[in-house]
């Protein structure tokens, strides 16, 4: 019952659209719900970071903590997106804080689970690589944007 | 001339490249470099109806003057607002202006927001920074005239969640059950719960229908390029983008050459464009 | 007398046209010879004209030479245009002064200059045909231009000797007037020395009728015909402007552009001395005790790494960017801001340019196969 609740949920996120359902059913099996309170940390800088979240409802603020500054919020991920890329490369480590500004309701997808089905069949392993790849590039593209500062004063 | 009275007696102009005396009624900081001048008309010059979307010259007495869009209601005149960032030498003598002391302006001048064509449309307001404030008379407008839109949408970006503009009215607007508002920062620090990140992705998740919706979109070029690319990926056409564009002015009238923007002036041809007609220019460099 | 009708006034007798000019309250003004060139000036009778002198010219290269013929008007123009007059390099537009806190903008009060123009070229008075349409033709009218565009008498001279960067007839601009002249003469000197003017208004031709003269025969105006066939024959440069807006509007991001601003020295020379040119800033200039200030409206360029300057930066800050400014609005986007070509082929662009760069080979170069310029 649980797994066709999360197939579900999955094939209804953006990040899995299209996805075969082949695919759909093998990643079905590192599902987990997860549910974070106001302020909760989602993983935190350095902490192993073996999991990925599909958030669902929510925002959560990337943060870094800055000395003299304090925590810096340099993005803020909502519903409909995902958020943790760490889990694809070693040392697996997240290299930024995540925190939960309101309720968050995410599945999260665990990544050694993953990084093993992902060898095993290859096809899948390109298409979960595929849509990293368009989410770090508009992350990227943002971030060049956010660099510019073009509201500030030149 | 003047009399030995105190107020002098001043001939109305007709003449577009005198200024007309205005009096600051009131000053209002509103971020770091950024204030707001409320004038009114003094020794018999006239207030000027306007349009949104349109600009004044306004001059400081021995400074200099430079081209400001008009940033209040137009459905009252009688009260010119501007607000202003403070980025040189005129602007930054505006912004040791005190209540009492008086402005010069001329105008209005320029093409304004297309806000007739847009009945019966959603309208998607689009400003990043200061941009807000040549937005403000269009939304002003349009919020008077509710009924004759669609879906009203607020998509506004600044750098920091202390260099938003109009704060306050972000909030009431929000709190309206007819319109969306959605805000995002460069970034932040703790205090602020709202979004982080760039007003394209504001622009893919806002409802709109993007089929008849009419985007009229105000900040830094780089920031309209991409707002009107994210506008395109969700299917709307660039007839339906309106976007207001800055130059180098100097008479704002058409005869000084200095806001020739390919074939346009856009003192008078914009500011404010339709994105269709100028987009080929608007990816060019040093146009 | 009246518009259209054709006359010949002997050269010995144009003082009479001039002295007329004079008594009706013009200030005339005409080609003089003064330092090595044939600039505009006061004039106070046809002995101020360069009579006997002529000039050539080419790419970065101005020489007056000696003529045998005594011609009055036998050169073919200067680096004056005309807009110096009717569209003053410095202009005030207001004066203020600071009372209690306020101030009072005040027009120029000085009352504008009436002209007599002596020796318009056709290319001169398309030029100024030209610019009535920015200063007069458009939502604002300038008034400074007005008062003195109407009040401006125009004598037209034909080309007899054009120069070796014309190309008016290129631009269809000469080297016959085109309509806009009060009066427009031909010079004829072969055995005789003779003007065949052309009455175009009905105050040209007011003042004609009251100078010596008599009607122009067959003759006399197949001498006239004759001369400006010749002129016609002998431009120094041609324009193809068949596709050339076009051509241009494609060309936006030519490499061209780059390789032309090597040489480009962004030196204005050639904004100062086209006819056609607008471009103004203005200038506020404010007593040492800050109590008075003055406005003026000053020529500008294009070329100035200032001109497009909005907070942060230029606009167009590389060399190439401002050259394809000018030459892109000059022959491209004119047309469509003010229904024709900002260009009217007299050349002085190519003959100021102390690096002798030529619009008709720049143009030329952008078009290939599409028209032909630069030496015929």
């Amino acid at each position: 019952m649980t797994i066709h609740t999360f197939e579900k949920a999955l094939a209804e996120h953006p990040f899995f659209k299209d996805l075969p359902e082949p695919h759909l059913d093998t990643v079905v099996g590192c599902v987990a719900n997860v549910v974070f309170q106001p302020g909760e940390f989602i993983f935190r800088e350095g902490q192993a970071a073996d999991h990925f979240f599909v958030v669902r409802e929510g925002k959560v603020a990337v943060e870094v903590f800055v000395p003299n500054k304090g925590p810096v919020t340099i993005e803020t991920i909502e519903g409909g997106e995902v958020l943790g890329w760490s889990w694809l490369f070693a040392p697996y480590k997240a290299r930024f804080d995540a925190r939960a500004l309101n309720a968050v309701r995410a599945l999260s997808l665990d990544g050694a689970c993953l990084r093993t089905k992902c060898e095993k069949d290859p096809n899948l392993g390109y298409e979960l690589l595929k849509r990293f790849t368009e989410v770090v590039v508009s992350r990227l593209e943002a971030t060049r944007m956010q660099l510019l500062d073009l509201y500030g004063n030149d | 001339m003047a009399t030995t009275d105190a107020t002098p007696v001043v001939v109305s102009a007709s003449d577009p490249m005198r200024p007309e005396p205005f009096e600051v009624r009131h000053v209002t900081k509103e971020t770091g470099d950024t204030f707001t001048l409320t004038l009114a008309p003094v020794a018999g010059a006239r207030f000027r109806p306007f349009a949104p979307g349109q600009f004044n010259m306004l001059y400081v007495f021995g400074v200099g003057e430079v081209p400001i869009s008009i940033s209040g209601d137009p459905a009252r005149p009688e009260i010119l607002v501007h607000t202003i960032r403070a980025v040189g030498a005129t602007t930054r003598a505006m912004q040791k202006l005190q209540k009492g002391d008086w402005v010069g302006v001329r105008g209005p001048f320029g093409t304004p927001w297309p806000v007739d064509q847009a009945h019966g449309h959603d309208v998607v307001f689009i400003a990043g920074g200061i941009g807000l404030a040549p937005i403000r008379p269009a939304l002003y407008h349009v919020l008077l005239h509710r009924a004759l839109y669609g879906r009203v949408v607020i998509l506004y970006g600044a750098r920091t969640p202390r260099d938003m503009l109009y704060p306050k009215e972000l909030r009431e607007w929000r709190s309206r059950f007819d319109v969306v508002v959605d805000v995002t920062v460069d970034r932040a620090t703790m205090e602020w719960q709202g979004s982080v990140g760039v007003v394209t992705k504001m622009v893919q998740r806002s409802p709109f229908d993007p089929q008849s919706a009419m985007a009229f979109i105000c900040g830094p070029e780089v920031m309209i390029r991409y707002a009107a690319q994210a506008l395109q990926q969700r299917g709307t056409t660039d007839s339906s983008i309106f976007v207001s564009m800055e130059r180098n002015m100097k008479c704002a009238v058409g005869v000084c050459g200095h806001c020739q923007f390919g074939p346009w002036f856009v003192c008078k041809d914009g500011p404010v464009f339709r994105y269709d007609r100028i987009q080929r220019f608007f990816g060019m460099r040093e146009v | 007398m009246k518009p259209g009708d054709t006359l010949v006034v002997e050269a010995r007798d144009l003082d009479a046209l001039l002295d007329a000019l004079r008594e009706r309250g013009h200030t005339l003004l005409g080609p003089t010879r003064r330092d090595g060139a044939i600039v505009l000036g006061e004039i106070g009778g046809a002995s101020d004209l360069p009579a006997g002198w002529g000039d050539e010219q080419d790419a970065g290269r101005y020489r007056l030479r000696r003529r045998t013929d005594g011609a009055l008007f036998g050169y073919a123009v200067g680096p004056h245009a005309w807009k110096r007059y009717l569209h003053p390099p410095a202009v005030v537009r207001w004066r203020a002064r600071r009372d209690d806190g306020g101030f009072v903008a005040e027009p120029d009060t000085v009352p504008p200059p009436r002209y007599a123009f002596v020796g318009v070229r056709p290319c001169e008075l398309a030029a100024i045909l030209v610019q009535d349409r920015v200063f007069l033709g458009g939502p604002f009218v300038d008034p400074a231009y007005r008062s003195r565009r109407e009040s401006a008498f125009v004598v037209a001279v034909s080309c007899g000797s054009p120069g070796g960067t014309c190309f008016c007839a290129s631009m269809g601009t000469g080297p016959k007037a085109g309509p806009g002249f009060d009066l427009s003469m031909t010079e004829v000197i072969d055995g005789r020395h003779d003007f065949v003017v052309e009455v175009g208004t009905e105050r040209g031709a007011e003042v004609a009728a009251g100078v010596p003269h008599r009607p122009a025969e067959a003759a006399d105006l197949y001498a006239a015909r004759a001369a400006l066939a010749a002129a016609e024959g002998s431009m120094g440069r041609s324009l193809d402007t068949a596709g050339l807006k076009e051509a241009l509007y494609r060309r936006y991001e030519d490499p061209r552009w780059d390789e032309v601003a090597k040489r480009c020295l962004a030196c204005s020379n050639c904004t100062m001395v086209c006819p056609t040119c607008f471009c103004a800033t203005v200038e506020d200039e404010t007593d040492l005790v800050g109590a008075a200030t003055e406005r003026r409206r000053i020529w500008d360029s294009c070329f100035s790494q200032e001109f497009s300057y909005i907070h942060g930066g230029s606009v167009r800050t590389s060399g190439g960017a401002r050259y394809r400014q000018w030459i892109t609005h000059k022959l491209a986007t004119w047309h469509d801001q003010f229904g024709v070509s900002g260009c009217v082929g007299c050349g002085r662009c190519i003959t100021w340019c102390p690096v002798g760069i030529d619009i008709t080979a720049e143009a030329r170069a952008v078009t290939p196969g599409e028209g032909q310029g630069g030496r015929p």
